[in-house]
C-alpha cells in the first residue's frame, strides 16, 4: 500500500520491553507494517542512524539529562515527528528510572532521568510497563485512521485518542497513589478491582472492596490509574466497544462472523 | 436509552432445580456459566465466591460446576471481580474467560478491552460477560451494620438477603425474616456508586436482575452478538424457561422507571460536583469528573 503512514521507534533510557510488546502482536505486527505503517526508524530493527522525518514517533524510555545524545535525539524527535507518543511508563512518567540516583556502571554520572514530557511536548501517552500489545496495536490502527481514514474514521480515531491526549496533559508524574488521590479521595472508587489486575508488579491488592497499594512495590508506570474506569470513561467510544473491536479485528485481517 | 442496546428482553429462570435451590432469583448467571463451561464456550468464569467472613465475597476463577454453585446468590457488598481478569488468563491459563460483574465492573472490562494498557493479552480472551442490575453497593462494614444493628441478625445466621419492593430483607436459618425500609440503608451506600450512570449493565453480553419479573424469575437482556449466540444455544439446550417480557408483571416499565431514577439522580450528583467548592474570585471549584 502506498498510502502508509511513517512510524519510528525512538529508544531513550528504557529496557526495550515496550518494543517487545509491539512485537508481541506477532502476525499483527506484520499486518501493521504491510498495510498501515512503514517503520522508518528503530535502532533495534532498522538500519537508520539518524532520526528522520516521520508521522508518528513512538518514544520508549525516559531521557537522561546528563546524556547529551539523548537530549539531542528527543529534541530532534519533536522537530521531525508530527505526533509524539510516549510509549510506556518510562517515557510517560519516568517509571522505574525515577528511582535512579546515579553511581551505576558504566556511566555513574548518569543520575537524572526525566519523562519525555518534561523536555518536549507529548501528544499521546500509553502508560504501563509495558503497555499491552493490544493497546499499542489499537493506537497504531487509530493513528492510521486519524491520518488516512475517511471523515467518519477520523472522528472515531480522534475520539479514541482524546483520553490518551488528555492523560498527556495531566502531567508527567504517576504512582499507585493516584488511586488514592484522584479516585478514592475524589469519592469515585467503586471497588471494581481493575487497578489490581493492571498492576505489572502486583503492588495492588483489594481489601474490603478498595485498592490497598504497596507503595514500596510501585514502580510508577501509571497503568493502574490509566486503566481505572473512573480515571476516564468516554461513553462515546466505549459504548461502541463491539463495533470498534470488530473494526480493529477487520483492520488486522481477522475474519469476522 | 437508559436500558442500553439490546437484541431481546425476556423473563427467564433456570430449568435446573439444583441451581434454583440457592439462586437469588432465576439462577441466570449460574445456569448460563454452567452451560458455557459444559459447551467449552468458556474455560472458566470469574464469580463472587465465598470469602473469609460471612457474606464477604471473594472473587474466584470457577472452573467447575461445584465452584459456580458455591458462588450463587447476591451478597450486597463489593466483590472486585475485575481484579482477577488478567490472572485468569495467566496463572489459571484460561483462553476463554467468563466474568460476571456489576455495571461498573463491566464498564471496567470494556475499557480494558479497548484500552488494554495494563491488560496484555486480556482483550481477545473475554468470551462471555454477564452483567447484573445494580442500584448501588455497600462496603462490607456498612452491610454488617445494616444486618446486625438495624435488622438485629447476626451475619452468620443470615441465609439470604434481598432488596425489593422498597425493603432490605434478611432471612435467617431458623426461618425469621427481618426487614427495614430501604431508606434506612442509603447512608451506608458506597459513595463511588453515586456517580454511576448505568443500572442494567448496558455493556454486558447478557445482563440480568430480578426487577421487572415475578418472584423466582429474572429479567434478561441479550445485548451483543456474543450474548445472542450463547443465549440461543442455552435456550436450544433447554437450560431456561422463558416468558415474553411483555406478558409478565411488572415488566420493563418498572426497569425503565428505576433506571431513569438512578441515572437522573446520579447525573445530578455528577453535575453538583462541578461546583462543589469555591475559588477566591467566587467562581466554582470542581471535584474531578470521570466522564470528561
Amino acid at each position: 500500500m502506498a498510502n502508509k503512514i511513517t512510524v519510528g521507534h525512538v529508544h531513550m533510557s528504557g529496557c526495550t520491553g515496550c518494543l517487545v510488546s509491539l512485537a508481541d502482536n506477532y502476525e499483527g505486527l506484520f499486518k501493521i507494517l504491510d498495510d498501515y505503517a512503514d517503520l522508518v526508524y528503530a535502532l533495534t530493527l532498522v538500519d537508520v542512524r539518524h532520526v528522520p522525518e516521520m508521522d508518528v514517533a513512538l518514544v520508549e524510555g525516559s531521557v537522561c539529562i546528563q546524556d547529551e545524545t539523548a537530549v539531542e535525539e528527543i529534541r530532534e524527535t519533536r522537530k521531525k515527528a508530527k505526533v509524539v507518543v510516549a510509549l510506556g511508563g518510562c517515557a510517560s512518567y519516568g517509571n522505574i528510572t525515577r528511582f535512579c540516583r546515579g553511581g551505576q556502571w558504566n556511566q555513574p554520572q548518569h543520575e537524572s532521568y526525566l519523562p519525555i514530557g518534561d523536555l518536549i511536548d507529548v501528544d499521546v501517552v500509553l502508560p504501563g510497563c509495558p503497555p499491552g500489545a493490544q493497546a499499542i496495536r489499537n493506537t497504531c490502527v487509530m493513528a492510521y485512521l486519524l491520518l488516512r481514514g475517511t471523515d467518519e474514521q477520523k472522528a472515531l480515531a480522534a475520539a479514541y485518542l482524546t483520553p490518551l491526549m488528555n492523560l498527556a496533559k495531566r502531567g508527567t508524574e504517576a504512582c499507585g497513589c493516584d488511586l488514592m488521590i484522584d479516585v478514592i479521595n475524589q469519592g469515585l472508587c467503586m471497588g471494581c478491582g481493575t487497578c489490581a489486575a493492571s498492576c505489572p508488579v502486583r503492588a495492588i491488592s483489594m481489601a474490603y472492596g478498595k485498592p490497598a497499594i504497596d507503595r514500596d512495590m510501585c514502580i510508577k508506570c501509571g497503568a493502574c490509574y490509566a486503566q481505572c474506569p473512573r480515571s476516564f470513561f468516554n461513553f462515546d467510544v466505549i459504548n461502541e466497544f463491539e463495533s470498534i473491536t470488530e473494526l480493529i479485528g477487520a483492520a488486522m485481517g481477522q475474519g469476522g462472523e | 436509552m437508559v436500558l442500553g442496546n439490546y437484541k431481546k428482553a425476556v423473563a427467564a429462570r433456570s430449568t435446573d432445580s439444583g441451581i434454583l435451590s440457592a439462586s437469588q432469583d432465576g439462577g441466570i448467571v449460574t445456569q448460563l456459566f454452567a452451560f458455557a463451561l459444559d459447551e467449552g464456550i468458556i474455560d472458566g468464569a470469574i464469580v463472587a465466591g465465598p470469602g473469609a467472613e460471612p457474606w464477604l465475597p471473594e472473587p474466584v476463577v470457577a472452573t467447575t460446576r461445584a465452584e459456580l454453585l458455591a458462588a450463587r446468590g447476591t451478597r450486597y457488598t463489593i466483590s472486585p471481580n475485575m481484579a482477577l481478569i488478567k490472572e485468569a488468563t495467566r496463572s489459571y491459563g484460561l483462553d476463554k474467560v467468563g466474568i460476571v460483574g456489576t455495571p461498573c465492573q463491566i464498564q471496567g472490562l470494556r475499557k480494558a478491552q479497548l484500552y488494554p494498557l495494563g491488560m496484555r493479552d486480556v482483550p481477545d480472551k473475554i468470551a462471555l460477560a454477564i452483567g447484573i442490575f445494580c442500584m448501588e453497593n455497600f462496603p462490607y462494614q456498612g452491610l454488617e451494620t445494616m444486618v446486625e444493628d438495624h435488622c438485629n441478625v447476626k451475619m452468620e445466621s443470615a441465609v439470604k438477603m434481598d432488596i425489593g419492593k422498597g425493603k432490605f430483607s434478611v432471612y435467617t436459618e431458623r426461618g425469621a425474616l427481618a426487614q427495614i425500609p430501604l431508606k434506612l440503608t442509603h447512608k451506608y451506600e458506597q459513595p463511588g456508586c453515586h456517580v454511576c450512570l448505568d443500572y442494567v449493565s448496558n455493556l454486558a453480553d447478557v445482563s440480568t436482575g430480578s426487577v421487572g419479573s415475578p418472584d423466582g424469575w429474572s429479567t434478561v437482556f441479550v445485548r451483543t452478538k456474543v450474548g445472542d449466540g450463547v443465549w440461543a444455544k442455552a435456550l436450544a439446550a433447554g437450560c431456561f424457561e422463558t416468558k415474553p417480557i411483555e406478558e409478565v408483571k411488572p415488566g420493563l416499565d418498572l426497569v425503565t422507571k428505576l433506571a431513569t431514577e438512578k441515572i437522573t439522580k446520579n447525573q445530578k450528583t455528577v453535575e453538583a460536583r462541578a461546583s462543589f467548592g469555591l475559588k477566591a474570585d467566587g467562581s466554582a471549584k470542581a471535584l474531578r469528573n470521570p466522564y470528561l
